[in-house]
């Protein structure tokens, strides 16, 4: 047996006080010594549970009941069994962060804030190898180096809330490779990270992993990133193995339902247009039943006219820093201007920080720009929304609806179902009690929620759920335009084809217009008509979805789309590429894209509805070369 | 960067003084009359004749024949050469009147933040890490029963108990000899032998609290991420709660400094009068009882300054302990 880590038939399951819960049922599966496998699921599946068995870091109401973790040292050649040892020995210990590591999935809350990063990690290396103080720090160093730092001796002495997500994954993973361990065990180590940033990572691990001569257990759910990173895979659903293999035969010839019916559930690039995702439980939207819109669109009305004309909208925020004892500026919207059809869905890309959350509220009005117009056209006149007051201000919140990103905290925990999706019509005073309730009802139907749940409350519901009770309170005034904030980021693979599907529908059924901002290409591309990418504040370039996946113009949109792992092995990663972009930085952008305050930029036509933000007085021709 | 932050911190101390003595004059000043009058009222009460002249005289000698902001720079000025006013009623500067007793009420509040401390902190770790167990059970329940009894019924039974199963005397700070009598080693060892009393039945509740508090905290702290990566490195469990959690949950144990040392003084004075302790808690009752203004005013300040210095402390002490308050301070706030 020449294995590094065999798991024999596990079986975990958690004493709670409503029951036992078997959370793995019998799981085997096996590293070799330097390969990669990945672990697959959706949340639930058991998969974090199977590492931290490994790690024999289960919770205190975690049990092994059966089953065997055999370890294989490389360096010594026993073999232990994990699941046999008592959590706290000195032997487990010495395995735990000596020769099996972890990387946690949330970087901002795995390292304490009250430490350096120098010392977190050199802790491991005192704990685990004989070193001296001095020693320590200088191989502490080394390893950051090698994780990404660029600049190490200073890193030592930072603090993470001082760094950035990406920088802090680094430390962790820094953290977790510093004794040389013969297992990296690596749970959703990109899941909170943007996607340009998630390439950088996954590159980082692969190449230290080479360097290191290490094994890689990947725990992930995204498949995409499976793709690019394992040679084998292990798929588990409900705490049981569902297929095990190698990597071409789980994306080509996937035997399992579950696994086939997963690898339909999720947006990839090169969809056909009629082609729709298959989520493993489907939902129709029932609109028998449905009342006719309350603003029926007069006979007048001009149905070309965009929706929503932005136009020059900036806006600043000033950060004041007391240890500093100054204060900056962001610019968090910069002189942005963009139309929305009429019916059409545009998606608005960027990384987390870009400012899509910024301009979405501004758009709401939920916060006032410092330049700039927003009009809002309900078929009857412009609404320039800066100036709306009063009544005008309360009309106009009937026809614009916002789906939020987090379904957990965007729902009153102490209010019913019924509440939820009532509360719209009690502030604007529509209908009476009873038609308030039957026209909940109506909307439990439409978003495929049995009408009996309405005097629940939402801790009662799944994040899936949840959405779909979000998305109904949205709809409750029946507005023209909703704009959904990152409405699927928090769900899983299959609940998320659930609802971009019932987004689509209801989008076709009841005319409605969506901005939907996200920061997942893949998503976009198949819910959206056209795409405005921003970066930095700044729209850099807004295209009807195919040609800006057919031919990206900005070195930004290029980066971006590179940078998503796609999950098919045909298709991987051009990682030597992407080390070499620095695109989401304004200032590298090379000619004509160059940001520079003297020489202002602005979107100019390339082709028909494909604009792109480039320097004042460059010809399109230009860009083709 | 850390002596910006302590300039800045002292210098906001300034104009919050500055406030508070400008409330502090102000409500002592609030009843209708003044020292004088109750006085004459009083004595008129008692039938005694009222020589008015003389009340004019001393009206004028203490001013509070002036107006009311005249009077408060005054008091102000006065206390910013070490002059805290003339108490009325014992007819002697504000100084000598408090004496020995503002130093008690010093030692009184410092060792019971003492006790306080060395108390709750081991008690609210041991039942945060061993939560649900029956030694967390058992001293939540004696927490919960400390938390319940007010400090002067505590006082009561200690009182009592003392006299009824040991026939000792147990009120007081020191020896009866010893009071007003100049500092000798006896009565050090007569004040030392009678502090465990008010220590007890003034730092019960506090301790119950800080042991709640504690506890509620750790809990917190110890489900964390990070706390799960530092054991993923393999460090032992001691080690692991003592560097990260309990680091964590340090930081309220710290900001209730400012908190307590006022909460010793002000909320000790029912007990004081209850056990008769030599301490500033029964003259402040008394003087604002009697409009004596002066000594009313500088107690009133003086607890106002504790509670400021208190926050200054552990403000102070979290910067060193909290990089995030130190390297962060303000900044997306």
């Amino acid at each position: 047996m020449s294995d590094l880590l065999t798991v024999k038939d596990l079986r975990v399951s958690f004493r709670l006080p409503e029951g036992v819960i078997e959370a793995v049922k019998g799981v085997s599966f096996s590293v070799a010594p330097g390969a990669s496998v990945a672990l697959v699921g959706e949340s639930g599946s058991g998969k974090s549970v199977i590492s931290q068995a490994i790690m024999g870091l289960l919770p205190k109401a975690g049990v092994i009941d059966s089953g065997e973790i055999l370890f294989r040292d490389p360096e010594t050649g026993q073999t232990v069994d994990i699941a046999a040892l008592h959590r706290d020995s000195a032997h487990m210990r010495s395995i735990r962060g000596g020769r099996i590591s972890v990387i946690f999935p949330e970087p901002s809350t795995s390292l304490s804030a009250l430490h350096t990063i120098g010392d977190q990690i050199s802790e491991a290396l005192r704990l685990h190898r004989s070193v001296g103080n001095a020693e320590a720090l200088e191989l502490t160093r080394d390893i950051l180096h090698l994780a990404g730092f660029a600049d190490a001796r200073r890193a030592l002495k930072t603090y993470p809330f001082e760094l950035s997500g990406g920088l802090r994954q680094r430390a962790m993973i820094a953290m977790a490779l510093v004794c040389h361990p013969a297992l990296l065990i690596a749970d959703e180590p990109t899941t909170a990270l943007d996607v340009t940033i998630q390439a950088q990572i996954l590159k980082q691990i692969r190449d230290l992993q080479q360097e290191l001569k290490m094994a890689l257990l990947l725990i992930t759910h995204d498949l995409g990133v499976v793709a690019n990173m394992a040679e084998e895979v292990v798929v588990v659903y409900h705490g049981e193995l569902m297929e095990a293999g190698t990597l071409d035969h789980i994306f080509r010839q996937p035997s399992h339902p579950y696994l086939q019916a997963l690898l339909k559930a999720v947006p990839r690039f090169g969809m056909r247009p009629d082609e729709r995702l298959v989520p493993i439980r489907e939902i129709r939207p029932n609109t028998d039943n449905l009342h006719t819109p309350k603003h029926p669109l007069p006979a007048t009305a001009d149905l070309d006219k965009p929706i929503l004309i932005v136009r020059n909208i900036r806006k600043q925020f000033r950060i004041r820093s007391a240890s500093a004892g100054s204060a900056s500026n962001i610019l968090a919207v910069d002189n942005v201007s963009f139309d929305i059809k009429r019916g059409e869905c545009l998606g608005l890309v960027g990384e987390s920080g870009c400012g899509k959350t910024t301009l979405s509220k501004i758009l709401m009005r939920a916060l006032d720009p410092d330049e700039g117009s927003v009009s809002f056209y309900d078929g009857h006149r412009d609404m320039d929304l800066a100036s709306l007051k009063g009544q005008d201000l309360l009309d106009f919140r009937q026809r614009m609806q916002f789906v939020f990103q987090d379904p957990f905290s965007s729902l009153n925990p102490r209010m019913t179902i019924l509440d939820i999706i009532t509360e719209p019509l009690v502030i604007h005073g529509i209908g009476t009690h009873q038609e308030r309730q039957s026209l909940a009802r109506e909307l439990m139907e439409l978003v495929g929620l049995d009408v009996r749940y309405l005097q629940r409350y939402p801790h009662s519901f799944s994040g899936g759920q949840r959405q779909r009770i979000g998305i109904a309170r949205a709809l409750a005034l029946s507005p023209d335009l909703i704009i959904c904030d990152e409405p699927v980021s928090a769900l899983d693979v299959s609940v998320q084809a659930q609802i971009l599907n019932l987004l689509k529908d209801l989008q076709a059924q009841l005319g409605l217009t969506y901005l939907f901002v996200s920061h997942n290409l893949a998503v976009v591309d198949y819910i959206a008509d056209r795409i405005a990418v921003m970066c930095r504040g700044q729209l850099v370039e807004i295209a009807p979805k195919a040609q800006l996946f057919s031919r990206p113009l900005h070195p930004y949109t290029q980066t971006l789309l590179s940078a998503v792992p796609d999950p098919n092995p045909d298709h991987l990663l051009d990682f030597e590429r992407l080390m070499l972009d620095r695109a989401s930085c304004p200032e590298d952008w090379p000619m004509p894209f160059t940001h520079h305050p003297d020489a202002p930029a602005s979107l100019i036509e390339f082709e028909k509805g494909h604009f792109v933000r480039v320097v004042a007085g460059t010809r399109p021709e230009e860009l083709v070369a | 960067m850390m002596l910006r932050y302590v300039f800045r911190r002292v210098l906001m101390m300034i104009p919050t003084l500055i406030v508070i003595s400008v409330l502090v004059f102000t409500i002592i000043q609030l009843p209708p009359g003044d020292y004088l009058t109750t006085m004459v009222n009083e004595l008129q009460a008692q039938g005694e004749n009222v020589n008015q002249e003389r009340v004019a005289y001393l009206r004028e000698q203490y001013g509070l024949d002036r107006s009311g902001v005249e009077q408060y720079f005054h008091w102000v000025w006065g206390m910013l050469h070490g002059d805290m006013g003339h108490s009325f009623e014992h007819d002697k500067p504000v100084n000598e009147v408090v004496g020995d007793r503002m130093y008690l009420t010093m030692l009184v509040a410092f060792v019971t933040t003492l006790f306080v401390y060395v108390m709750s902190f081991p008690i609210g770790v041991y039942s945060a890490v061993r939560q649900y167990s029956i030694g967390d059970f058992t001293l939540s329940f004696i927490g919960f029963i400390g938390l319940a009894t007010p400090n002067f019924l505590l006082a009561l039974v200690l009182m009592y108990m003392a006299k009824a199963y040991f026939g000792t005397d147990i009120g007081g700070l020191m020896d009866a000899q010893y009071i007003d009598q100049p500092w000798t080693t006896d009565k050090v060892m007569s004040v030392l032998a009678h502090l465990w009393v008010p220590v007890l039945v003034i730092g019960t509740s506090g301790t119950a609290g800080m042991i709640r508090r504690l506890r509620a905290n750790l809990l917190d702290e110890l489900h964390k991420q990070y706390v799960v990566t530092a054991k993923a490195k393999g460090l032992g469990p001691i080690k692991v709660l003592v560097k990260y959690p309990l680091r964590m949950a340090l930081n309220p144990f710290i900001a209730d400094i400012g908190n307590l040392l006022p909460e010793m003084i002000s909320g000790a004075v029912i007990v004081s009068v209850v056990l008769g302790l030599e301490t500033t808690g029964p003259m402040l009752l008394k003087a604002l009882q009697s409009q004596d203004m002066y000594l009313a005013g500088s107690f009133l300040m003086f607890i106002s300054l504790l509670t400021v210095f208190g926050t200054l402390i552990s403000d102070l002490a979290l910067a060193v302990l909290d990089p995030r308050i130190r390297l962060d301070g303000g900044r997306n706030r």
